[in-house]
């Protein structure tokens, strides 16, 4: 099964780091050296994936159109579903890319005796919203360890997550609220039959690998305490590029920058780069404005076409034999035979 | 594999009872099954030879040797990166699903068969797999793990089976949060496959017939006008006025181009009918074209190239004839293609003016590239501005529900005028629940040529979500005309009713139209366009 696999990768990924540091000591390999080549295959990976994307043309004008054209003035237009002009489709972008539009519609079906009904089904909409948003914070919280004054909407950012005030340190809302986001996501992979059947281990995998990177975040804050001034000292001579390994920074923390890491490389080679494939979707990203503004295809080539002077030549007679008008008439005797005998046969 | 026997289509009580629990086995393990009734069959030499096809031959999908090149195996992997260049779309689609499963159960083969192939992200994925392996370096590594697989003649067959197993309908694109269009994928796959030769004879005849005749239906010049005369014939009968249309007339001011549907056979030719007395009443300075004589397009379910070729005829025709621009009737998949390819393909169509409708002065600025109009925007325009009399009790003996069909809904977004056309000519109008309407409409089951007779199965499935709607109007509302603006819906939408609903009929939009058209120096209808009585009407006339 593709979900036993992918756990079993992601539970090797924690040994290797674990032997790694603690057997073999090598806390500059885990903590520096790979670290920085994760971060530079993330970045030359996305960039390389996106411009092989941008290299293939969009030939033809396909937008998906969600609601009323742009016709007649009086007939109201649908301009974040169906978008005329650059500034509508950009509306229709930010929709899409902030808040899931698409996915908000989401329906269920079922049978309810005869009939089939199509009902509400937000909740992959939510899972999904909180799974990124609450990932984005995360993410944006850790700048803390990059920088040095950390910037003030860090500080903000933080502040609000961990409002709650519960426990020391202070519990930060969206690390739980991640991992129950992530665990939603595996489960409906598990136990909707259909998805299950669809699912592959690289849906998997991904999700066990960010259930262990929240999870190890969540020991090393609250449980397995490291010694954050030293973890800070190294991340931030990482930002520096100027690298230090102090000693006696706790495991837990070298396994989380590895399961990190494995996520930042494996990224654009996976399913990941959703992320920015949405931006370049022609189904989402073209204005509904194909009859007013000429879409150019660039290879656009001449193909074999059935001229109308091959067509009259073919049907000639039988179009002067019922009045049709004609390019090219024959003499006028030929005309007349032609015409008595194929009347007849018009009629059939 | 023999050949199948001849096939009953299974009752509706029997077909409605679907199982949607996937098998057992891993998606990859269950081999492809061509059950009879759920394909179609494939396309004769002659017509792939017409169109100069490759590899024109006699076979069947439902034998074992497909009689393939011995190089099957490279022109299949040559096309897919061929394609993968070409589109972006197709390259961006074979990476970004994260099979989150929103589609799944919006497609209407699904709903209406239960397979799980049938589930736009697994239809998808039989291509993404094979992809993988061949296209990406995880898949070349990892092999199944990546879920990449060999390319192999199963797989070749198992694609052959589910993409014409897919309408090109876009529902699933509606939902999915990436955009991922499966028409897309499909429309890939159908041209690699037809790399091989691997037709539909369904397809491929019309495709030949419209290249050579210039209509799907290989109606001849003498052909259409004499069917065109008949329709005048009964609007005579019914209004007592005679319409006289012309045909290739240079120095028209419009080109009016229709699906061919609309020329031959019932209920199309009603719809047919309502265009003429419409244009007559108007004193519509326009002309039918017998060369351009096909507004849709089969050509587009084998490949772009044989569609752009197909769409050649009409700005060729209008140039030829002198017109000022063009008007379209009422059809589905021709309406895609002039909204989001022809003037790609063919343009820019500077020969033709901005369209102007002579009646009202309207300048169709949404159309000021293109230079076409949607007849129903037309119509909609003539009545927003009290330009036609109607009497919408003629259609009184109706209650009409509108199906709107895929292309025009998710590929164009003309929803609001066939509405406001159908809600002046009918007084009893009701819509079928929200879900199932605009642009999360159901296919009619039946197109992008599907709709062949031996792939009735398949079509009554395809189309259950469809009919379980009109159904619902049916009960609850009384509804007995369901009324489209498609030439594939007015044919397949009949045969699904009568399969499932047999209380309602289907009809174009224009042909309601035509019942409610006050024209000028017309009899007492006491006929609708259908040569049907009116009821009350003739009483009224043996009290006068």
């Amino acid at each position: 099964m593709g979900a036993l696999f992918s756990f079993g990768v992601v539970i090797a990924l924690v040994i290797i780091a674990l032997v790694g540091v603690k057997g073999a000591h090598l806390q500059a390999l885990f903590g520096v050296v790979i670290p920085y080549a994760a971060v530079v295959t993330f970045f030359i990976g996305l960039i390389y994936r996106v411009v092989k994307w941008g290299k293939s043309p969009v030939p033809f004008h396909i937008p998906t159109t969600c609601g009323q054209q742009k016709s007649l003035p009086w007939i109201k237009h649908n301009k974040l579903e169906s978008p005329a002009t650059g500034k509508e489709v950009f509306l229709r972008m930010v929709l899409e890319v902030l808040l899931f539009r698409s996915l908000f519609r989401n329906l269920k079906m079922q049978r309810s005796g005869d009939r089939v009904v199509y009902g509400s089904a937000k909740w992959l909409w939510l899972a999904g919203i909180v799974f990124h948003y609450s990932f984005l914070i995360v993410l944006i919280r850790h700048l803390r360890l990059f920088t040095n004054p950390v910037p003030s909407f860090v500080s903000l950012i933080e502040s609000v997550d961990g409002f709650l005030q519960i426990g020391v340190p202070n519990l930060m809302m969206t690390g739980v609220v991640l991992l129950a986001a992530v665990t939603y996501l595996f489960l409906r992979r598990i136990y909707i039959p259909q998805v299950r059947y669809i699912s592959l281990p690289a849906d998997y995998f991904p999700l066990f690998l960010i259930m262990a990177i929240a999870a190890t975040g969540i020991l090393m804050r609250y449980f397995i305490r490291v010694d954050i001034v030293k973890v800070k000292e190294l991340t931030t001579g990482l930002a520096r590029l100027s690298p230090t390994v102090p000693d006696g920074i706790g495991s837990i923390f070298y396994i989380h920058i590895f399961l990190v890491s494995t996520l930042f490389a494996y990224f654009p080679f996976s399913k990941l780069v959703h992320l920015g494939g949405i931006f370049l979707s022609p189904t989402r990203n073209l204005a509904n404005n194909s009859r007013m503004v000429r879409h150019v295809n660039p290879w656009n080539y001449d193909v074999k076409v059935h001229t109308y002077e091959e067509y009259e030549e073919e049907f000639r007679d039988k179009m002067i034999s019922v009045g049709i008008p004609v390019e090219k008439n024959p003499p006028a005797e030929e005309n007349k035979t032609e015409e008595a005998s194929e009347e007849s046969e018009g009629k059939e | 594999m023999a050949k199948p026997k001849s096939t009953k289509t299974p009752k509706p009580d029997e077909l409605s009872k679907i199982d949607y629990r996937p098998p057992e086995k891993q998606w990859m393990e269950v081999p492809v099954e061509f059950k009879p009734g759920t394909y179609c069959y494939g396309a004769r030499p002659k017509y792939l030879e017409e169109v100069g096809f490759p590899n024109p031959r006699e076979w069947q999908p439902y034998e074992d040797d497909w009689k393939l090149p011995d190089n099957w195996k490279d022109i299949v992997l040559e096309g897919i990166d061929d394609r993968l260049k070409k589109y972006r779309s197709f390259r961006l689609f074979m990476d970004i699903c994260v099979r989150c499963g929103a589609c799944a159960d919006k497609c209407h083969f699904y709903i209406g068969s239960g397979d799980p192939k049938n589930m736009p992200v697994l239809r998808a994925e039989l291509m993404r797999s094979v992809y993988r392996k061949y296209f990406t370096a995880s898949g070349k590594l990892l092999g199944k793990k990546a879920g990449a697989r060999e390319l192999t003649m199963d797989v070749f067959k198992e694609w052959w089976y589910y993409f014409y197993q897919c309408t090109e309908c876009r529902r699933c694109s509606v939902f999915c949060p990436y955009g991922i269009d499966t028409a897309e994928i499909t429309i890939m796959a159908r041209e690699i496959i037809n790399l091989l030769g691997c037709n539909t004879d369904w397809i491929a005849g019309p495709v030949a017939n419209c290249y050579h005749k210039g209509n799907h239906l290989g109606l001849e010049p003498h052909t259409i006008q004499s069917n065109i005369e008949m329709m005048c014939d009964d609007i005579e009968e019914i209004t007592g006025i005679r319409i006289e249309p012309t045909f290739n007339r240079k120095g028209a001011e419009i080109l009016f181009v229709t699906p061919s549907g609309d020329l031959f056979g019932i209920p199309g030719v009603y719809t047919c009918m309502g265009y003429l007395m419409l244009f007559h009443e108007l004193g519509l300075d326009y002309t039918w074209s017998t060369y351009a004589s096909e507004g849709g397009n089969f050509g587009f379910f084998t490949s772009n190239e044989m569609a752009k070729r197909l769409h050649y005829k009409i700005y060729a025709e209008a140039k030829r004839l002198g017109v000022k621009w063009i008007l379209g009737g009422e059809c589905g998949h021709m309406w895609r293609l002039i909204h989001q390819y022809l003037d790609t393909w063919w343009g820019p169509a500077d020969f033709l003016e901005v369209p102007k409708s002579p009646i009202t002065g309207t300048v169709f600025e949404h159309a000021k590239s293109t230079k076409m109009v949607h007849v129903v925007e037309f119509t909609a325009d003539l009545i927003r501005h009290g330009k036609i009399k109607l009497d919408p009790s003629r259609n009184d003996h109706l209650r009409v529900t509108f199906h709107d069909s895929c292309n025009t809904s998710r590929g164009m977004g003309i929803f609001e005028e066939p509405r406001y056309v159908l809600k002046h000519v009918v007084n009893h109008f009701y819509e079928m629940p929200e879900n199932t309407i605009r642009e999360k409409t159901f296919c009619c089951g039946s197109g992008s040529g599907l709709n062949a007779s031996e792939n009735m199965e398949l079509r009554m499935r395809g189309g259950f979500p469809r009919a379980n709607a009109v159904k619902y109007v049916n009960e609850k509302y009384g509804v007995n005309m369901l009324a489209n603006i498609c030439a594939i819906d007015r044919a397949a939408l009949t045969t699904l009713m009568q399969y499932w609903v047999p209380e309602v009929e289907v009809c174009g939009v224009h042909e309601l139209v035509g019942n409610a058209l006050v024209m000028t120096g017309e009899k007492e209808r006491t006929m609708d366009l259908r040569l049907e009585d009116l009821p009350g009407k003739e009483e009224e006339e043996e009290d006068v």
